[in-house]
């Protein structure tokens, strides 16, 4: 699994993740508000300049420029046909600057780092039974059950095939069973050391 | 735990479907609304809602779950934003309907759930979302949206067809009898 993190030692990038979180979001928020076109091409400009700072190469910013262009490209076609062209700039101003600045958000700041500050912002979230804390122990779990799937899907494909069913609808419900049953050994194996589950301390007695 | 952590990459794995995008509409055409509905129908409300809020919480971390290889912050605040914030949102209520009507889950009860959670919930925050982040009026992002819909059907009833097999099979959800207090078992 590919994070999209680019490492480099920057202003930008030593900056706290929530503060470019905090940042971002502020950001966000007034942008909406802002129908000035030179305002915005100013703000275009600071984005760039953001990027020069955080020495993200040319080809980089490219690429995540060109994931939201389809988006971008039709959407202004939109505005110019129903709105006139300039609410069509507005809204592509718009959409530039937020995008290019949480991708660049993205792009200077450490997965964990990103997950620690996701791990102070779920805090508050404690009282509904969220315990921050494992969010970290949770998404490594997820990354490790993509290939898992896959090879289960085969088996599953592989079983199919072999019974002379070449192509079935139910396919899903057998993945989904093999699957949930692995999940759940799994869950046994984490209260079985602990991690999981309530918190058993009558259990444990010196020996 | 490790059930929210399965839905949640059964989630990235549906993003690796090839993915259609349709000119002139500002959203792609992903399988993944059929792992919310998955969730919420399998696993219940609480813990399908967190699995794909695990899965939003990969997005914003920045790892490229969503169709096309896409991820990170950006995506959330661009225009499809509100869809994928959406998710979690709509595999709670899935899973919400779904233990409500356990007892008579049948095909057509499940695409009942299936159809409020994994469609109308995910246009209702998603649409306005839409229309809002790319200066639409509304009745053009619903327009826009409507594309969507034969796609969003058919996912409501594979996502059906399988909630019941999984049901019979090995059913997750216990009815009426809340798990005990403390068992956090997930």
């Amino acid at each position: 699994m590919l994070s999209l993190h680019h490492d480099a030692r920057t202003p930008v990038h030593a900056l706290p993740a929530g503060v470019k979180l905090l940042v971002l979001f502020a950001v966000g928020t007034t942008l909406f508000f802002v129908t000035s076109m030179t305002v915005l091409g100013a703000a275009v400009v600071g984005v760039g300049l953001c990027y020069a700072l955080a020495r993200i190469p040319w080809r980089t910013a490219g690429r995540q420029l060109l994931t939201v262009l389809p988006f971008a490209v039709s959407i202004l076609a939109l505005q110019w046909l129903f709105s006139g062209w300039e609410t069509a700039v507005l809204v592509g101003q718009r959409i530039v600057v937020l995008v290019m600045l949480a991708n660049l958000v993205t792009l200077t700041t450490r997965t964990t780092a990103m997950i620690a500050a996701i791990e102070t912002a779920l805090r508050p979230l404690k009282p509904l039974g969220i315990r921050p804390e494992r969010v970290g122990l949770v998404v490594a779990m997820t990354i490790r059950f993509i290939p898992v799937i896959k090879e289960q899907a085969d088996q599953v494909r592989a079983a199919q095939r072999a019974r002379g069913v070449e192509r079935s609808t139910a396919f899903l419900a057998p993945l989904l069973v093999k699957t949930l049953r692995l999940a759940d050994g799994l869950g046994e194996a984490l209260d079985a050391r602990g991690v999981d589950g309530p918190r058993r301390t009558e259990g444990t007695r010196p020996l | 735990m490790a059930q929210i952590a399965l839905f949640a990459a059964i989630m990235v794995v549906l993003g690796f479907f090839p993915l259609i995008e349709l000119p002139l509409v500002p959203a792609p055409f992903t399988s993944q609304t059929l792992g919310v509905i998955l969730a919420g129908s399998i696993i219940g409300a609480r813990r399908g809602g967190l699995a794909i809020l695990l899965f939003v919480v990969l997005v914003v971390i920045g790892l490229p779950v969503l169709p096309g290889g896409r991820g990170g912050l950006g995506v959330i605040l661009g225009p499809t934003g509100g869809f994928v914030l959406a998710y979690p949102v709509g595999a709670y209520v899935t899973g919400l309907l779904t233990e409500r009507l356990w007892k008579r889950y049948n095909q057509w009860t499940a695409m009942l759930c299936n159809l409020v959670g994994g469609a109308l919930v995910l246009y209702a925050i998603g649409i306005p979302w839409m229309a809002v982040a790319a200066h639409l009026s509304m009745e053009k992002a619903v327009t826009g949206s409507v594309v969507f819909l034969p796609g969003d059907l058919l996912k409501v009833v594979i996502g059906s067809l399988a909630a019941v097999t999984v049901r019979r099979a090995y059913p997750m959800i216990t009815p009426g009898t809340p798990r005990p207090a403390g068992d956090e078992r997930a």
